[in-house]
């Protein structure tokens, strides 16, 4: 019964944030778009001979620039906007009367996003193999499967790290000044402008210890068939958002008693 | 002339914007850290590209890091004014606020981009300053009065493209209503701008310097620098500068003959 109703909500806001979405069809092509520096980044790699250098070929460095563009359109999040916005404007307060945590309709709200978006996201890698027909691949069922996870786990790590850079809205009023911040270290460490394995030792040594290379760099590797320590990977994506989850909700529960509406 | 009104204007906006600002004092501190780790990134993915090469595109380690000076302080620049007035448009436009901007006596593109100032960028353009000099010292350029008036020649000519860049793509927001994911794009290509021209491939580099003169924004006032530069570059230069701000301009005051008002 209750997970029933569960369900029915979910699917609910799902349908409504579905076609809030498509609304905005333009939009969302122009943000696909705006994407694609990893293949600016993979032509640098590929018209300066760098990638002789970490005994990676041209094909499989185009592959994974491909996925690495491919994980981080599936993995955008920018939850802490929609609520900074939304926390400003009061626009929180009828949702906090709701029986459902208003981060459910921000879920809900990239989901759908991400739905709209994949077919941008397909003709973006069709011109790409069309300038680069060789590499072409199909990965195996079980490969894309477990990519498809991976970059899942990698978008709900970013959420929750989001979410809880959100309800510091509850305290000060800019938050996204902090994500803006955090940003700054996913965007170099995560493998979006740089495979992980290119990365000097002095920084490979402590790397797979923070969540970024798990964020991008992984998923990557999985889906292009480039080397990768999948148990590995995937066990750390979970231990993250194991860590990740608890803090939410305890900083979600001290920030909503700490809320007070716009003129009250 | 009535200069001395818009100076008083101006006056009148700096001190606005500024009290209104440094009303989030815990921000700007944020701001500087995300400004000098975003140089600590770009300077770290640089230094991977020249792990095993001495060179890419023809410039040495040391060269680039003049690009990259000269890039942090034009997006300073941009962070101080261009981005704050110019996402200020698509508010306008959107809440229907750009009725009141066009009626008062003032000419509306000066209102529109001077209005407000984000004193956060300040500190980055200091950190690109400082890394200049740095660069000079080590590249040992001489300083004389003949590369000091073309460096900052190309360099106010880099910001006047920059603005009408920024410019043209807000004002086509009259059409659309919302931007926000124009101006990403228009980002995502900037970012470009961290690396030499000569480091993308010929196709690229077409497309960097005809469609979206990204080329002439960095990499011709780098070349001054280190004494490079042939006199048409500079030339070209000037003359785009010049034709992008009067079509910008032309541009503007079209736009308008469409707008409607909100809810009209």
């Amino acid at each position: 019964m209750i997970s029933n109703l569960i369900n029915r909500k979910i699917f609910t806001l799902l349908k409504v944030q579905y076609s809030n979405m498509l609304e905005y069809r333009v939009e969302i092509a122009l943000w696909a778009i705006s994407g694609i520096i990893p293949f600016f980044m993979l032509n640098i790699w590929t018209n300066n001979n760098l990638n002789e250098s970490i005994n990676i070929s041209d094909v499989l460095l185009s592959r994974y620039f491909l996925c690495a563009f491919f994980v981080r359109q599936f993995s955008v999040v920018w939850v802490v906007f929609s609520f900074e916005e939304d926390s400003l404007m009061g626009k929180i307060s009828p949702y906090l009367i709701q029986p459902l945590n208003p981060f459910f309709r921000y879920f809900a709200q990239h989901l759908a996003e991400q739905i709209t978006r994949f077919p941008f996201a397909l003709i973006i890698a069709f011109v790409f193999f069309i300038f680069n027909p060789e590499s072409i691949w199909i990965p195996n069922l079980g490969i894309l499967i477990l990519s498809i996870l991976s970059t899942f786990l990698s978008f709900l790590i970013q959420f929750l790290i989001q979410s809880i850079l959100a309800c510091l809205c509850f305290w000060t009023e800019r938050a996204s000044s902090i994500e803006r911040l955090l940003f700054i270290p996913t965007l170099f460490l995560s493998g979006l402008l740089a495979p992980v394995v290119s990365f000097p030792a002095y920084v490979k040594s402590w790397i797979y210890l923070t969540p970024f290379p798990y964020l991008i760099d992984f998923p990557a590797n999985l889906l292009s068939g480039n080397e990768t320590n999948i148990s590995r990977g995937l066990s750390m994506q979970i231990l993250w958002i194991f860590l990740l989850f608890p803090l939410f909700k305890k900083i979600w529960s001290e920030g909503t008693k700490k809320y007070t509406a716009m003129g009250s | 002339m009535n200069l001395r009104k818009y100076l008083k204007v101006y006056k009148k906006f700096l001190h606005t914007s500024l009290a209104s600002e440094l009303e989030y004092k815990t921000n700007i501190i944020v701001d500087l850290i995300t400004a000098i780790l975003s140089l600590v990134g770009s300077i770290f993915l640089l230094s991977i590209f020249f792990q095993n090469n001495g060179y890419i595109g023809g410039w040495k380690f040391e060269q680039a890091l003049i690009i990259q000076a000269i890039y942090t302080i034009l997006n300073g620049i941009t962070n101080t004014w261009f981005n704050p007035n110019l996402t200020e448009i698509v508010k306008h436009i959107r809440e229907g606020t750009l009725d009141f901007v066009l009626l008062k006596p003032i000419d509306s593109q000066f209102f529109i981009s001077s209005k407000k100032i984000n004193p956060s960028g300040f500190l980055e353009i200091m950190l690109g300053i400082l890394l200049l000099f740095f660069c000079i010292r080590i590249n040992q350029i001489n300083l004389n009065l003949s590369f000091l008036t073309l460096s900052l020649i190309t360099i106010s000519c880099s910001i006047c493209i920059l603005y009408s860049l920024w410019f043209f793509i807000s004002t086509t927001t009259i059409w659309f209503v919302k931007t926000w994911n124009a101006i990403e794009v228009l980002r995502s290509f900037l970012y470009i701008g961290r690396f030499p021209l000569n480091s993308f491939s010929f196709s690229l580099r077409i497309f960097f310097s005809v469609f979206i003169p990204i080329a002439f924004i960095t990499t011709i006032p780098s070349e001054v620098f280190l004494g490079l530069s042939v006199l048409w570059k500079i030339l070209l230069e000037v003359m785009v500068a010049t034709v992008f701000l009067i079509t910008s301009r032309k541009f503007w005051l079209f736009a308008l003959k469409f707008y409607s008002s909100a809810s009209s």
